[in-house]
């Protein structure tokens, strides 16, 4: 402001319409990036969704084209008569709740007694935590194999799930929640004589249900999604889970136009449940990529 | 701060509390550990002793049949260590070149996401436009869509008679095979400036059993089609930990530099990149450790072809235990990549804990930016 009554008055109407112009410039320039972006990021997905419905010369003839010309259901009857996919489908579901289910528990009674409980080990064992977040998951392909062999779970659902029923993320990010909720109404509770696992479950999770909903949304979209553990856990046809069925359906193709509607069709039903969940709960997963620059 | 007013008020009213609380101590020891039993069990079960378990094999050579610690099965100490590094052979070649393919592949797709995040996020936070919430989500959504099935999308995109290509011809150019082509971008970028054959001093071993003319290759057309990819997936991840950077940028010292007479570049140059520095050192870093991790779309999309040059470390090691049934040589690389990541990560670490231990400094330091800009 004080910059601006220093000057000559007879200069200030033209820098203001200068500002202006600069004004619009950025916002077109803005929009414009925002749009080129925009297609970027989504165009792919309309491409997935129009060829889906597409015939397979059509789709392979036109396929920047979004739109089916004739539209057919042809390569979704194909995905329901001619593949596993019901049966993946199923696996997937089944792997899904067992595991979201297993890891909200399991994560948040240790992320509580990490947070909250005063017992020998607690810190070290925090440490282990932040330890076995560093272990990267593909090294681990081979040494999962090893022991699901050796504990005669390797190719069972057994294999599938439990190897998955705890991640240190979770723990991590429950114990961090945990310690910002007040202590005050825990104590209340402790004080009127409810047992530590009684205060846990009535008082405080009531109380974390943000971090709860978090949890579970990354749970069911780390379990829905992932691959390499069912790559090395199963062998067997009938156990496999949507991402490895899917994976069998391209591989070996390799890129040779074959099938593509019937192959993008399966890739969209099993994009689809996430990207529901995506809609609706937008706001958790925005919040989780935050923590995870906090966290840094 | 906040956890600075929780501690001034727990010892303010310290004492009769934690008296207690020493009569139920025994009850929270219990119930502490019996409340991480699981998680103990589960990580412990399923991620440390089969760590130890494959550090053992990767001493031996088991080829899958029983089990693998029994003596009957062959003990060869470090040979499958020593077979990566130091003996001339294909086992060396092919780890060799998946280093290779995985650096050329780490130094395209760690700079490229880190700037494409930093534009979106400038964008994306620009006060002026409207519908920006929808654009975020646009740019977010790929990040949690399922690797295997955005590869299938991929697949289409850069089939021969693919999107891609079709765009291409659109603008008059005749794309190329993309998951058939295993010329190397820097060899074709020689080739056009008449260097199609290695020149007489490249030819000659380069270290570790590659030529010097291999190792220069640069990442081959179809690697560059899964880093394309990798990069459009993962950009809008780190976009969000640029959003929240910039959150902790203060509106108040954009405008006295744009009172000040700074230029839109100088703000950015002098004012936003600076006080980025923490998220971008992280986005770089988390770069670094996930890129080196590259394994379902090259599984999906490639399997570590044409010749070899979308072979990685990750692939190899499962392709050799898993294809080729040599778990002990699959378990080393896993471990040599292991190292690899673990270098990264540590460095990570120490940085972010000198930096977490700078903050009060760093709060000084950033009131003074605007006066030295």
């Amino acid at each position: 402001m004080a910059v601006l009554t220093d000057r000559p008055p007879a200069a200030a109407p033209a820098r203001r319409d200068q500002r202006v112009a600069r004004t619009l410039a950025t916002r077109f320039l803005g929009y414009a990036t925002l749009i080129f972006f925009g297609l970027v990021f989504l165009y792919p997905f309309v491409i997935q969704i129009g060829n889906a419905l597409k015939t397979e010369p059509d789709a392979a003839a036109n396929p920047l084209s979004p739109i089916p010309d004739p539209l057919t259901l042809a390569g979704f009857e194909r995905i329901f008569a001619g593949t596993n996919f019901p049966l993946w489908l199923g696996n997937s579901l089944l792997v899904t709740v067992l595991v979201t289910i297993g890891r909200v528990f399991f994560d948040s009674l240790a992320g509580y007694a990490l947070a909250r409980l005063r017992f020998r080990g607690r810190s070290g064992l925090f440490a282990a935590v932040i330890a076995v977040l560093a272990v990267p998951g593909v090294v681990l392909l081979i040494p999962k194999f090893l022991v699901l062999n050796q504990l005669g779970i390797y190719n069972s659902y057994a294999g599938l799930v439990v190897p998955l029923l705890a991640d240190a993320a979770g723990v991590f990010i429950m114990k961090q929640f945990f310690e910002s909720i007040p202590l005050s109404v825990e104590e209340a509770a402790r004080i009127d004589g409810a047992s530590i696992f009684r205060t846990f479950w009535s008082v405080v999770l009531p109380m974390a249900k943000p971090a709860l909903i978090t949890l579970t949304i990354l749970s069911f979209q780390g379990s829905w999604n992932e691959f390499p553990h069912s790559l090395v856990s199963v062998q067997d046809p009938d156990l496999f889970t949507l991402p490895r069925g899917l994976a069998d359906l391209v591989s070996g193709s390799l890129g040779k136009g074959t099938q593509y509607p019937l192959k993008l069709g399966a890739a969209l039903l099993a994009t689809i449940p996430v990207a529901i969940i995506f809609v609706v709960f937008q706001r958790y997963f925005v919040r989780d990529a935050n923590d995870g620059s906090d966290k840094g | 701060m906040a956890t600075e007013t929780l501690t001034a008020v727990g010892t303010a009213r310290g004492k009769s509390p934690r008296r207690r609380r020493r009569g139920i101590r025994r009850d929270e020891t219990v119930a502490g550990w019996l409340f991480v039993a699981p998680v103990i069990v589960i990580l412990g079960l399923f991620l440390l002793l089969p760590i130890l378990m494959a550090f053992w094999v990767s001493l031996t050579d088991w080829n899958g049949q029983g089990s693998p610690f029994t003596s009957e099965v062959p003990f060869v100490g470090g040979h499958n260590y020593t077979q990566l590094f130091t003996e001339d052979g294909l086992a060396r070649r092919d780890f060799m070149t998946s280093i290779r393919n995985n650096i050329y592949y780490v130094a395209i797709v760690v700079p490229a996401q880190t700037v494409l995040a930093l534009g979106l996020a400038l964008v994306v936070n620009n006060r002026m436009l409207k519908g920006k919430s929808f654009f975020r989500s646009a740019f977010y959504f790929p990040s949690v869509t399922s690797s295997v099935a955005i590869s299938v999308v991929f697949l289409f995109l850069f089939a021969n008679s693919g999107a891609v290509n079709a765009l291409l011809a659109f603008l008059g150019i005749d794309g190329p095979e993309w998951f058939a082509d295993s010329r190397g971008v820097l060899h074709l970028l020689l080739g056009t400036v008449g260097v199609d054959s290695p020149p007489a001093g490249l030819t000659g071993g380069g270290p570790f059993g590659l030529s010097w003319w291999d190792w220069l290759a640069g990442p081959s057309v179809a690697m560059m089609s899964i880093i394309t990819l990798v990069v459009w997936t993962t950009s809008g991840t780190f976009m969000l930990m640029f959003l929240a950077g910039l959150q902790n940028v203060p509106v108040a010292l954009d405008e006295a530099s744009i009172l000040d007479g700074a230029s839109r570049w100088q703000r950015f140059r002098h004012v936003t990149l600076p006080l980025l520095k923490p998220t971008t050192f992280l986005v770089l870093t988390l770069g670094l450790i996930g890129s080196w991790q590259v394994f379902d779309q090259v599984y999906v999309m490639s399997q570590g072809d044409p010749a070899k040059t979308t072979l990685t470390p990750a692939y190899l090691s499962y392709r050799t235990a898993f294809r080729d049934f040599d778990y002990g040589s699959g378990a080393a690389i896993s471990f040599v990549l292991f190292l690899i990541i673990i270098v990264f990560t540590l460095i990570q670490r120490r940085a972010l804990a000198e930096r977490d231990t700078d903050r009060p400094r760093r709060g000084w330091r950033r009131r003074r930016v605007p006066e030295r800009s």
